[in-house]
């Protein structure tokens, strides 16, 4: 068993394999398969997305990869780790320290303010007061939003609000950022300014992020795109 | 630690459901204190006072003596045992000697329970001064329920009839020389202390007593002479009987109440885990555990106990630091039912109690917390993220 303390990456080509990937949800008797045989690769640094319509499988192979769900069969290589072989724990472990998530609806908890929102991750990880004040206003800076640290969600705008989501992901700079449709409630202006703000953050902290998406301002951004139809890849611009 | 603060930032959020809860969970935990406080305060008063007016600390009876058979009467009675001879001339032992007898008091007759005490005596609070010898007449003293139920008043007379030591009846002019008031029925209802000396003269029983009341001081705690000793816990056992009766009825209302209020509790934490799905997958995305989500869950809802006990404190204490002041007024018909009660009753609050109160709520809250909270572990954290429930 994997100590979650001594969770460290192991060395691999890739951030990131999925191996014959499928998903089932059972429906009534039967099952709907969200997934089939999926295989990719996505190595460190990449500015990636899976893109495809609604009921495409994007969210479910985000969720896998983020530990957040298993698969029905195959497997699934985060930093080397087998996800599906790890206990609730050190999935935990792994979400806390490794990767970042960014929600369509910026999943921001209410009661804290964006200053708390962001430093939150850090205080799971158990690190000092110094240490989290430098961090989350680094992250703060970069998102620029340090002016409204003090701000509860319920007084930003939705634009605001999805920055704070991404200072919260990257304060901990993760290897893996996985942003879920994270423009689809912003307007264009705001569209581009976090996905501007994201690709710096990549370009900077060589970041990987992986978006799901299927909004056209996103994907004029992205480096590779991967296209999902009925649970299977269809085109890889990567291949 | 994280936990901790991460609940107490989420119940303050929550601001009226905090506010409901906290305000059901202090009231129930000011008023089960405000109850705990009065039968304590009443058992406490109860026992004073049957020892202050009835039992003493603790007694000597007369080996055929009965309390509870009063076909036992006329044959419990003997001459005081010799050894406690230094006991009664200093005054720490006081002889009492009954026998029945019947009282006529505007024609009517009862039965009443004549006796015998010395006027000396500073054992009991029975008035036992004014049964001092005046004048040829024969001075008893009678309580305020004994008073009412004979239509007697100080300084009326009335014919008593009893059979003495040979079985022979006879009859005598009596007169009410005092009526106390005492919240001991037992020393009241259906009783007429009269003067040890004139019940000698009036059966021949010279020197013979039924039970000799004890003060603490007197050491005796062993049976003497052949008379059984009692002591206080047996003495008290009516008042035993009634606390035990008494908390159990405060336990039930303590049960009700609390059910009440932690249904508010298990309500709130329902609804809340319903409707704070995403930040649930939220809190598990951003690295906790379920379980540990499940944990901040609990302890949100227990927390809501932690405050009602301070705020139950903060606006419980003068109300019940009043209520000290002013006692519980209790209707005078209680004090017809056994129970020694007077006119109010003063709460005595117990920190035992106090704490124990507080601890069943916060184990309580924490239990009815739980039980909605533990399904977080099973939840699916896709869907909580989505804000589905299933």
């Amino acid at each position: 068993m994997i100590n979650v303390k001594q969770f460290k990456r192991t060395e691999s080509k890739y951030i990131i394999r999925a191996e014959g990937l499928t998903k089932d949800y059972p429906v009534g008797e039967g099952h709907f398969r969200a997934l089939s045989d999926i295989n990719l690769t996505f190595s460190e640094g990449e500015f990636a997305g899976l893109v495809g319509p609604s009921g495409s499988g994007k969210t479910t192979l985000l969720n896998i990869i983020g530990s957040l769900d298993t698969p029905t069969s195959g497997s699934v290589a985060v930093l080397g780790r087998e996800v599906s072989a790890l206990t609730a724990k050190q999935s935990a472990f792994l979400r806390n320290r490794h990767i970042g998530f960014i929600f369509q609806s910026y999943n921001l908890l209410p009661v804290y303010t964006v200053y708390e929102n962001v430093e939150f991750t850090l205080l799971l990880q158990k690190k000092n007061r110094e240490e989290r004040h430098k961090a989350v206003m680094e992250a703060l800076d970069w998102v620029g939003l340090t002016e409204k640290k003090d701000a509860r969600p319920a007084q930003l705008s939705g634009g605001e609000s999805q920055r704070v989501a991404i200072a919260r992901a990257m304060v901990k700079r993760p290897a893996i950022v996985l942003a879920d449709e994270p423009s689809a409630n912003l307007d264009a202006e705001n569209s581009h300014h976090i996905l501007q703000t994201m690709q710096q953050l990549n370009s900077e902290l060589k970041t990987t992020f992986l978006f799901a998406t299927h909004d056209e301002k996103v994907m004029q951004y992205l480096q590779r795109v991967i296209s999902l139809r009925d649970g299977k890849i269809e085109k890889d611009t990567n291949s | 630690m994280l936990i901790i603060r991460t609940a107490f930032k989420n119940i303050i959020g929550a601001g009226r459901a905090t506010w409901l809860n906290i305000a059901v969970l202090s009231f129930v935990l000011v008023i089960m204190t405000a109850y705990n406080g009065i039968l304590d305060g009443w058992i406490e008063q109860s026992r004073r006072d049957t020892m202050d007016w009835d039992t003493g600390w603790s007694q000597l009876w007369q080996p055929n003596y009965d309390k509870y058979d009063i076909f036992s009467l006329p044959d419990a009675h003997g001459k005081t045992p010799a050894q406690i001879d230094d006991l009664l001339k200093t005054g720490m032992a006081a002889p009492v000697l009954v026998i029945q007898a019947s009282v006529y008091p505007q024609g009517r007759m009862m039965n009443i329970q004549l006796k015998g005490i010395d006027p000396e005596q500073h054992i009991l609070k029975i008035p036992s001064l004014s049964l001092r010898s005046t004048g040829g007449e024969t001075p008893v003293v009678i309580g305020k329920r004994m008073a009412a139920t004979t239509r007697l008043k100080k300084g009326d007379r009335v014919m008593i009839r009893w059979r003495d030591r040979n079985g022979i009846f006879d009859a005598r002019e009596v007169r009410v020389a005092a009526i106390f008031e005492t919240t001991v029925g037992s020393a009241d209802t259906g009783q007429m202390w009269i003067a040890l000396d004139d019940l000698y003269a009036m059966t021949g029983m010279q020197d013979e007593a039924t039970y000799i009341v004890m003060q603490r001081e007197s050491l005796v705690n062993a049976n003497v002479g052949g008379w059984h000793f009692k002591d206080n816990d047996f003495l008290q056992t009516d008042n035993r009987m009634l606390e035990q009766s008494s908390r159990a009825e405060s336990l039930i209302i303590f049960a009700i109440l609390l059910t009440l209020a932690l249904l508010a509790v298990y309500d709130t934490q329902t609804l809340s885990i319903f409707r704070r799905q995403k930040e649930i997958g939220t809190y598990v995305a951003l690295g906790m555990t379920p379980r540990e989500v499940t944990g901040l869950f609990t302890i949100e809802g227990t927390t809501y106990s932690l405050f009602a006990a301070i705020f139950g404190t903060i606006w419980g204490s003068p109300l019940l630091y009043w209520f000290t002041k002013t006692g519980l007024p209790m209707p005078e018909a209680y004090g017809d039912v056994g129970m020694a009660v007077g006119k109010a009753m003063y709460p005595a609050y117990k920190l035992t109690t106090i704490t124990t109160t507080i601890l069943v709520v916060i184990v309580f809250s924490a239990l009815v917390s739980y039980l909605p909270a533990r399904k977080i572990a099973h939840q699916n954290m896709v869907w909580a993220l989505k804000g589905k429930i299933n």
